[in-house]
């Protein structure tokens, strides 16, 4: 199981906070994105914005980047701290 | 030393200068930086700040800023305290403190650790105004010009 956790304006747009995923793995952050496309509309609309980031466990990642059984997966907006 | 730390409540200046500089006896100069809420007094409808983070992400990207900056350039110790939660204006945001033997490496590591949490450190930030309702604040992209600047001759 793939926890993953969505934050900032991408956390209200898809009124989710966090999901499990239960797949096959390893699996890329692409095809995690594809599993979430399916999912519903609202991923596949907010999800698929090009300015959209990711980590896995704590690290920034890439749609390459593969995810195993335990890792936490994050999505979100450029961040804006500071 | 190298810390970060992530809190809700305010910071007193003083108090983490006086940290800081117990962490490197010998230095010669500290530089630090304190970013605050702006007034926005030409702008009534917006009340304050709400910050949100990823715990965990943040506090291990901002110490890995900060290690970059011990390395590049050889400071003694640098410390950064950022709030989250909801701010209002000329609230104290981020403090960056750096400590070292001469402030040429001293103002450059506290202008390099401020521009890439800017960048990199996962935090959110909303505006809140008078109706009630809330406006997600949008990246800059000055502010990832000012980060590639360090990476020009020899980032490391």
């Amino acid at each position: 199981m793939i926890n993953i956790r969505f934050f900032g304006q991408l956390r209200e747009r898809l009124t989710t906070e966090s999901i499990e995923l239960v797949c096959d793995v390893p699996i890329s952050v692409g095809d995690i994105k594809n599993e979430l496309f399916i999912k519903s509309d609202a991923f596949s609309v907010h999800l698929a914005q090009p300015n959209v980031l990711v980590a896995v466990n704590h690290e920034y990642a890439t749609v390459d980047t593969l995810v195993n059984d335990g890792d936490e997966v994050a999505f979100f907006p450029p961040v804006t701290g500071g | 030393m190298f810390t970060c730390v992530i809190q809700t409540d305010d910071f007193d200046v003083g108090d983490a200068y006086q940290h800081l500089v117990s962490q490197a006896p010998k230095a010669g100069a500290v530089v630090f930086f304190v970013g605050r809420v702006r007034d926005y007094c030409d702008s009534a409808t917006i009340t304050g700040l709400s910050l949100e983070h990823y715990p965990g992400m943040t506090e291990r990207t901002i110490q890995q800023i900060l290690n970059k900056a011990e390395r590049r350039f050889g400071i003694d110790a640098a410390s950064v305290v950022h709030r989250v939660g909801v701010l209002e204006a000329r609230d104290n945001i981020v403090f960056v403190g750096v400590a070292s033997a001469h402030r040429g490496a001293a103002f450059d590591a506290a202008e390099f650790i401020m521009d890439f949490l800017k960048t990199s450190a996962p935090f959110w930030k909303k505006e809140l105004l008078a109706t009630g309702e809330s406006v997600w604040v949008e990246a800059r992209h000055q502010d990832n010009e000012r980060a590639s600047r360090w990476s020009m001759p020899s980032e490391r």
